[in-house]
This record gives C-alpha cells, sequence and structure tokens, in this order.
C-alpha cells in the first residue's frame, strides 16, 4: 500500500479510514477546514479504539486502580505496583488477536515484542511471559495451522530475546474459530527509583528516536485491530508487521542502560499507530504541544511519505524525551549497540502537533484535539442476550461408555498436558524458575529479594458466556485462587478485554456487565487493577467469540519455605476438599462438549465467602499443613484430579469418593467457586476439619500409587491415563 | 585463602545466557569474572572462558556463524592454543564448531521444534579438565537442554576419529544411552564434545542453569569444580 502525498477527501476515503461521519463533522469543526490526506490518517488511529478506548474509557474508569500496593495504575505503558524491599513489579496483558489471525507466526511474535517493550519502557527489566491462548477445534486444518503458528511465533520471538514463559492457558472452543485471542502477559523488575515515565516535560526537550528503521508495514494496524475481520482477511496481510527479536533484544540492553545513566526525560515505544501515537501521547501527558520534522526519520522503505512515517507500525522502535545538550552521551550509548538515534521533534508551549516533512506542512492541528477530544460513540443501549443454555440436568449421559469418555476428554488438547507447547518455549533461560509452566502458577525468585514473584492468567468465555458479571467475578476469583494454591499472597491484577462489537446491544451488554464484575471482584479481593488492554469486534460475519475477559495477576509467596506443589507427592497423603459443597454442573465445559451447547445455570459467586476461603488456605499453607494444593475450576474436580495426579515428576494415582454432602455429578464435574483440593498428612486432618474459621473441609480420598479410582464407577491403572493425558499434542 | 580463579564470559550481541553464566560464575562459584564484549579482547591472564548462549548476532546467516568471525574470536583462539580451558553452551557451542575449534556440526532439531526440557547425562569421560574428580564415567547428570538447533553431526568417516573426544551423551536417569533417550536426533547421543587437546568443551545441556536447588537441582556445578580443580591443579604447577 501507498499513499500518495496530496488527496481529495471523499466521503469514501472518510469512511475507508473508519471515521463515521459524526467523527469527521468534528475534524471539520476542529481544524475549520478540510484535512490533509496526512491529517486524516492521524485523526482515524488516534481515534480508533485501540488508541483512544472510546467504547470502554468510561466503565474502565469505575475499576479500582488505587491501593496500598499501587505504584502505577492504568495510563502509563504499563502498571506497576510495589513488592517490597525496595522492588516494583511492571506487568501488562496485551493482545494480538486480530494480527494473529491473519498471519499467526509474525502476529504472535510481535504481540510478544510490544508487551516487552511496554515493560522496559517503564524502566524494568522484562523477567517473565505468560501466554494465554483460545483457538477453534484443532481438528480443522485451519484451525491447527493457526495453532501451531501462533506458538511457533511465541517461540521465535521469546526464546531469542531471551525472557522465560513461566506460564499460561491453551483453551478450545469453536466459537474461536474466526477469532482466535492470543494474550501475551510480561512481568518486569525495576528498583522503585528506576520506574520511567511517559509523560514528556519541558519545553525545548527533544523527541529522540531509536531502534529499527521505518517502513511500510502495519500502516493502519489499530484501525484494522478495531474493525471486524471480513470474508477478505487475507487480504489485510499488509497490515501485519514482522518482528526482529534481535533488535528488539538490543533495543532492551540500550534502553535499560540509558536509563541508568539518567538522561531520560521520558520514554515510549512505538506500539500501534508508531510514531504518531508515541509522540503526541507523551506530549499530551506534560500538557505541551510538539513541532515534528520527519526529514531525519530513518527508513527502510523508498519514498515514505508523511502519512507513511506517521502511521507505519514497523516494529522495535523507540521514542524518548531528552534535553538537547545529553544528545551527544545518549547517542554514544545507541551507537555502541548498532543503532539509529536521530532527533524527529522538539516540544513546544504552542498546544498544536505540527509536522513537517520536505520543507511542507503536513499537520496542523491543536494537539489534544487528536489524544483527547474523540467525539464519544453514540450509545448503543445494552441488551441481556436471550437465554442461551440448557439445564445441566438435561444432558443425556446414559449411553456414556464412562471410563472412553473420561479417556477422550482427558486427551482433549484443552484438558491434556500443555508440555508440547511450553517445551517450545525456553521458561528457563535468566535462571529464576522456581516453577515451570504447566505446575498451577508460575513462580520466580529474584535476586536479592526475599520472597518469590507468582504469576498466573485465567480465563473462562463458557462462564462469562453465561452470564458475564458473575462469570468474570469468578473468573477473577480463580485467578486469584491460582496464586493462592502456591502460597502465594494475591497482589494485582491486569485485564485482557476479549470481546464482540461494542455496537450490537448483546455485546455492549457482555462488555460492560463483565467490566462491572471485573471492579466488583477486584474490590472484595482486594486486588487492584492496573492496566490492561481491550480487543474489541472480535467476530466474523458467522460468529462471535465468547466474551471473554483474560485476567493477569500477580502475588507474593513471602517465604520461599512456603511455595506450595500442585502435584501428589506422597502415597499415603489424605486428599481433602476445602470449600462449600458442590451443588450443580452449571458451567461445565466437559458436559458442553456432550451437549454441544453451553450449559447452565450460570455460576454465582459469594465474594466474601471466597475472601475467607483463600486467606483460611493461606494460613494453612503458611503453617506448613499441605504437601499440594490446586483449585478447582475448569473441569471440575475431575481434572484437578488428573493435573494433581500426572503433572508432577512422578505420576501417582488416588482413590477419591464424592463428598458425603454432595451427589455424584456435581462432586465430580462442578466449577462452582471458592473451592480447592490439597493433600496432606492424615495426622493433619482432625484440626484441619474442626478449624475455627467455619470453613468446609472435608477428606474425599487418598493419594496412591499407581491406580487412578473415582467411586465405584471408574478405575483404571495411572499408566492408561497417561499416556492418553501426554500423547495429545500437536 | 585460595586466589579467585579467573573467568572471562564473551557477551556477543544477542547473547542472552550471559547473565546466567556470570551469576553462576561469580555468585555461586565465587570466580572473579570479566566480562568481554564482542569487539573486545579477552584478556591474557584469565584461567578460563565461558562463551554462553543465545542468539549471538541474532542468530542470521546460520546459528553462531557470524559471531565466530567477530573480533574477539581471536583472542579465544590464542587462549585455545594456549590450553586455556574453554566451555561454550548452546550458542557458545555452536560459535566453536564455526570458529573450527571442536569438530563437526550442530542441525535443527529433528521434529523442527525449539525443545527446552531437563534431560539426563551420561559422563563418557572422567579424566577431562570438565569432568576430573567430580564424575565417574558413566555417572548421570541432569541438566536442561533450550535448544532448536542442537543435532549434533560428524560426517561418518570423522565418527571414530573423534569418539574419545565425546565428554557427554543424552541418557535416561539410569544411564542409558539409547534412540528413546536422544532429545533432537544428534549423532550417537552426542551432548557435548571436546577437541583432541581436551581443553575446549562444547555441550547443548546449560550447566549455568543447574547451580541452585531452588531452581531444581545443581548437577551444574559438577562441570565448574572440575574446571576450578583442573586448573588449580595446573596454578600449582605453573604459577608461583
Amino acid at each position: 500500500m501507498t499513499i500518495p502525498a496530496t488527496v481529495e477527501i471523499t466521503p469514501a476515503i472518510v469512511e475507508a479510514h473508519g471515521l463515521t461521519p459524526k467523527e469527521y463533522n468534528r475534524i471539520l469543526e476542529v481544524l475549520g477546514r478540510v484535512p490533509t490526506i496526512t491529517e486524516l490518517g492521524v485523526y482515524s488511529v488516534m481515534w480508533s479504539e485501540h488508541c483512544s478506548y472510546k467504547h470502554t474509557r468510561k466503565h474502565l474508569a469505575t475499576l479500582p486502580t488505587k491501593g496500598g500496593c499501587v505504584l502505577q495504575g492504568p495510563g502509563e505503558n504499563a502498571g506497576s505496583i510495589d513488592i517490597g524491599e525496595g522492588f516494583a513489579c511492571v506487568f501488562k496483558i496485551e493482545s494480538h488477536n486480530h494480527p494473529s489471525a491473519v498471519e499467526p507466526f509474525e502476529g504472535a511474535a510481535t504481540g510478544v515484542g510490544g508487551i516487552l517493550r511496554d515493560i522496559f519502557a517503564m524502566g524494568a527489566r522484562p523477567v517473565a511471559l505468560l501466554d494465554s491462548l483460545r483457538f477453534g477445534p484443532p481438528s480443522d486444518p485451519q484451525n491447527r495451522k493457526l495453532i501451531q503458528g501462533v506458538v511457533s511465533g511465541i517461540s521465535f520471538y521469546g526464546n531469542c530475546v531471551g525472557v522465560p514463559v513461566i506460564g499460561g492457558e491453551f483453551a478450545i472452543d469453536p466459537c474461536y474459530s474466526d477469532n482466535c485471542l492470543v494474550n501475551v502477559m510480561a512481568i518486569g523488575i525495576a528498583k522503585k527509583e528506576d520506574l520511567m515515565t511517559a509523560k514528556a516535560e519541558g519545553a525545548g526537550n527533544v523527541l529522540l528516536y531509536y531502534g529499527n528503521k521505518t517502513g511500510r508495514d502495519g500502516i493502519h494496524g489499530a484501525t484494522f485491530a478495531s474493525v471486524e475481520l471480513s470474508e477478505d482477511a487475507e487480504e489485510d496481510r499488509g497490515c501485519v508487521q514482522v518482528g526482529d527479536p534481535f533488535m528488539e533484544k538490543k533495543i532492551l540492553e540500550a534502553t535499560l542502560e540509558l536509563i541508568a545513566s539518567g538522561k531520560l526525560v521520558a520514554l515510549q515505544d512505538m506500539g500501534a499507530a508508531g510514531l504518531v501515537c508515541s509522540s503526541t501521547e507523551m506530549a499530551s501527558k506534560g500538557g505541551l504541544g510538539l513541532h515534528m520534522n520527519l526529514n531525519s526519520v530513518p527508513q527502510r522503505a523508498e519514498n515514505l511519505t508523511a502519512y507513511e512515517m506517521l502511521l507505519s507500525e514497523s516494529q522495535e522502535r523507540m521514542l524518548c524525551v531528552i534535553r538537547p545538550s545529553d544528545y551527544e552521551t545518549v547517542a554514544a550509548i545507541l551507537h555502541r549497540w548498532d543503532m539509529d538515534a536521530v532527533i524527529v521533534g522538539e516540544l513546544t508551549t504552542t498546544g498544536r502537533f505540527v509536522v513537517e516533512h520536505k520543507g511542507v506542512v503536513e499537520v496542523d492541528v491543536p494537539l489534544p484535539s487528536i489524544c483527547d477530544e474523540v467525539p464519544w460513540p453514540e450509545p448503543v443501549e445494552p441488551k441481556a442476550p436471550a437465554k442461551n443454555w440448557i439445564h445441566w440436568s438435561e444432558v443425556d449421559l446414559t449411553s456414556t461408555q464412562l471410563d472412553e469418555w473420561f479417556l477422550k476428554m482427558v486427551s482433549n488438547p484443552h484438558y491434556a498436558s500443555k508440555r508440547w507447547i511450553y517445551e517450545q518455549y525456553d521458561h528457563q533461560v535468566q535462571t529464576n524458575t522456581v516453577v515451570p509452566p504447566g505446575l498451577g502458577s508460575g513462580v520466580i525468585r529474584l535476586r536479592g529479594y526475599s520472597g518469590l514473584l507468582a504469576a498466573t492468567t485465567e480465563g473462562n468465555g463458557v462462564w462469562c458466556a453465561l452470564d458475564p458479571y458473575e462469570g468474570t467475578k469468578c473468573v477473577t476469583a480463580e485467578a486469584a485462587r491460582n496464586l493462592v494454591a502456591c502460597g502465594a499472597k494475591p497482589m494485582a491484577v491486569t485485564n485482557n478485554l476479549n470481546f464482540g462489537s461494542p455496537r450490537k446491544p448483546e455485546g455492549a451488554f457482555q462488555l460492560y456487565e463483565a467490566i462491572r464484575g471485573l471492579g466488583d471482584a477486584c474490590r472484595a479481593l482486594n486486588t487492584p487493577v492496573t492496566g490492561g488492554n481491550v480487543s474489541l469486534y472480535n467476530e466474523s460475519p458467522r460468529m462471535a467469540v465468547f466474551p471473554t475477559p483474560v485476567i493477569g495477576m500477580v502475588g507474593v509467596v513471602e517465604n520461599p519455605a512456603q511455595l506450595t506443589r500442585s502435584f501428589f507427592r506422597n502415597p499415603g497423603d489424605a486428599i481433602v476438599l476445602i470449600g462449600p459443597a458442590a451443588t450443580h454442573c452449571g458451567g461445565s465445559r466437559l458436559l458442553k462438549e456432550r451437549a454441544k451447547q453451553l450449559v447452565g445455570p450460570p455460576l454465582k459467586i459469594d465474594l466474601e465467602r471466597e475472601k475467607a476461603v483463600q486467606d483460611f488456605m493461606l494460613e494453612q499453607i503458611k503453617a506448613g499443613r499441605f504437601n499440594a494444593v490446586t483449585d478447582i475450576g475448569d473441569g471440575g474436580l475431575l481434572m484437578a484430579l488428573v493435573d494433581m495426579a500426572l503433572s508432577g515428576p512422578r505420576a501417582l494415582g488416588c482413590h477419591v469418593v464424592h463428598a458425603p454432602d454432595e451427589d455424584y455429578l456435581p462432586a465430580f464435574l462442578s466449577e462452582e467457586p471458592s473451592r480447592f483440593i490439597a493433600t496432606c498428612a492424615p495426622a493433619y486432618l482432625p484440626q484441619l476439619m474442626d478449624n475455627s474459621a467455619g470453613i468446609r473441609v472435608v477428606q474425599i480420598g487418598d493419594v496412591k500409587e499407581d491406580e487412578f479410582i473415582l467411586d465405584e464407577f471408574l478405575r483404571m491403572p495411572l499408566s492408561r491415563l497417561k499416556v492418553a493425558w501426554e500423547n495429545a499434542g500437536l | 585463602m585460595s586466589q579467585q580463579i579467573r573467568a572471562a564470559v564473551v557477551i556477543f550481541p544477542g547473547s542472552n545466557c550471559d547473565r546466567d553464566m556470570i551469576h553462576a560464575l561469580r555468585d555461586v562459584m565465587n570466580f572473579d569474572v570479566k566480562e568481554v564484549w564482542h569487539d573486545d579482547a579477552v584478556p591474557a591472564d584469565v584461567d578460563m572462558i565461558a562463551i554462553p548462549g543465545g542468539f549471538s548476532y541474532g542468530d542470521y546467516l546460520r546459528t553462531g556463524v557470524l559471531a565466530s568471525l567477530s573480533p574477539v574470536m581471536k583472542s579465544v583462539r590464542e587462549h585455545a592454543e594456549k590450553g586455556t580451558l574453554i566451555l561454550g553452551v548452546c550458542n557458545g557451542f555452536q560459535i566453536l564448531l564455526e570458529a573450527g575449534l571442536l569438530p563437526g556440526a550442530l542441525r535443527r532439531n529433528v521434529g523442527m521444534r525449539f525443545r527446552c526440557r531437563g534431560w539426563h547425562l551420561r559422563a563418557e569421560r572422567s579424566d577431562s579438565p570438565f569432568t576430573e574428580a567430580a564424575m565417574l564415567e558413566g555417572d548421570v547428570i541432569h541438566l536442561h537442554i533450550a535448544h532448536g538447533y542442537g543435532n549434533y553431526y560428524l560426517p561418518s568417516d570423522q565418527v571414530a576419529r573423534h569418539r574419545s573426544q565425546v565428554i557427554f551423551r543424552y541418557c535416561d536417569s539410569a544411564g542409558n544411552v539409547s534412540p528413546e533417550t536422544n532429545p533432537n536426533g544428534s549423532l550417537e547421543n552426542i551432548a557435548g564434545i571436546s577437541n583432541e587437546r581436551g581443553n575446549i568443551l562444547g555441550m547443548m545441556p546449560h550447566p549455568e542453569r543447574a547451580v541452585e536447588h531452588l531452581l531444581g537441582g545443581a548437577d551444574g556445578l559438577k562441570i565448574f569444580r572440575a574446571m576450578e580443580h583442573t586448573i588449580r591443579q595446573r596454578v600449582g604447577a605453573f604459577r608461583s
């Protein structure tokens, strides 16, 4: 795609830029004239959903974003929290759904690159990645291709930069067939005093561009991410950027050196909407104007126009603000890393965004008009979707051969071992990984820090499709339970909202209800939201994705001795169920697989009780009561037991019966919240069951050597189960 | 107190296990570690050189090939001739092969995928500077591999000539070497091999990742301790 320098602005061109007539009229009003093509391009990307959050900003403002540990809430490149002993933990999750659907390898790879830059732009060295992936069933070759492409893209980029993958998710549902979800969370660590900002200061200070050169790739990526993928998605390939992890690694090291030099006033990566977004956002945060000259922008394509240079989403590029007198020092560091370092603009007090190229003024607009004055879209009246589920008791299981069905589910890639995925990711580089992927929350140590850092991602489209408000609360609570299970105190949240179109009443309902649920859960669990990402329009003419908020959560294990594992460790240990009794199988993905439709009723959560159970578990873990802990979620007790039996270094079986106060089916399949399963020495049983907190603790079985036995209805050698679970990779 | 071992860690743009190697040698082994940038030279007075893993120069063209031509390699060659102990891990192994300091080549893993996983290794020599006084022939250690190009290859007419230089083979926990215990298709399960003189070792598994029990094992220390032992014996002989 090449955009000529002068173009007559027609309604067709306005529409092609994704601007509504209302938005275009607003531009005319602001400028008092017809915009140039470059100005039109600038408005179109800056007012896109991706950059302006125009459909969610008001709702996101209701989230709890402050709290004891929060150093930086939403609004910077990434959020950060104080984890004590002088350390800040910087973390954020981001999606690359649309690019991955079009070109899975590069789409996923550049997704990793983008989120890593957000972390080191804050002054933190990236120490961990988590990948939350959702696809359509791999029985379809197209989905298979997407899965393999995305996994190898993440592997290619993350391994080369040298950031370990310590966890994530891999989920399958037909609703993700046309729109896969590729969410990547990155975590970085900095000394608190080294944290950077993206807020520009000081008129007369200059903008310095470093890193990769600018090409034509990714032009209109941000706009592209904000519209539904058409049948012609193939034709959009030009929008997907190409990643260079070697350059990323050099930029990472150079950036940390620049920050250590103390010469940076502000710093931001060039992500969505490239140069225009990063430069104007920094100036806007400082309440300043900006005068740019594009003549010296490093270019790797010939004859780039101002339009293309401003909107290009070429990867691995950074923009910083420095004092002009510091140029020599800063450039010397960057030249040592073999990269361009050129001044492309100057901060002004005019409040205007002016761009010159080859002696022509291509853009001259009020700066706040592009950053903060996006016209609010016409409100859409949210409407709850019609009832979309059958009651779990209506699912016909009579013809089911139980052990065959069980083995089929265990070997379903959604439930089976994910080793084939995380083995492709370097999960050990940096030599901090204490708990690698595949064993609940990922856990790393930090040198010079007395505790351990734990992190998890959690999403569940099925729960949220049944009820986005309750579902999102349940997902958030489960993320916290993941952390608690390893002995970590949940600290804070980042979130990735993956939804369909907010312009449809049902889509609007799902989106806003989920945000409301997220806020309520985070308040109750005392885990503030430090940032996140919104990915809308994940729908095609055929289908929309389930509303899928993905929660990234970080926590701290105060004492490494309290780290608790998620797998059976000693034959003879008692298996206990902790938390309220199961009452129904609503939300079960296992039953959905059988019924080929959603199974209700929707899950409901009592957040006070959830918090009480979590607090009880942390206390008991600190007291050293448990040998293994995991929480119950997707797949119920049944899949929790499979994981506990098979995921450890040594597979161990179990003999488990349903709790006396639960019915058979809910006992094994319920995904109701606030429940844990743990193993302990039998000697601890009396004090656990008779606890002063009034939490229900029931023994349901024992750890065995080599048989997997559930009540009277399932009995099989562990080896048979293991083969099914381990050999389901793609 | 005995004198500290003097170690150089060579760093290329794109190295990403450099900090891990430095941590293992400096913080855990208590060596005096010098970080040497790719366009610099390794000081003449070091006792050992470590070339860490990563993706030097992005591994463009071919893994390790650009790094093998970088300025620092002149001093590495001089040290090699002098008999200084040189350990190349993962990409460091690839660089030493490309530099012609070790025999053979590394190809893409069978299965064509990057693989990160714990694996058992059998020590094939107890008299190498990298195993001496720390391992007996047949001892099994557990280290992690993390590579996409670890499939070791030698032309068939060279295998017999270099077989005695093999220091580690991939095996199972009991030390059995078989096609089932081969993670990447390497010839004869070769995981680490020396030069003829024995002072250079290239290996795909990462000893620097196995130096603390908190992270799941400390077998890597055996290799560094063997190197320390060798160096101290030599120092006893040559250094006043």
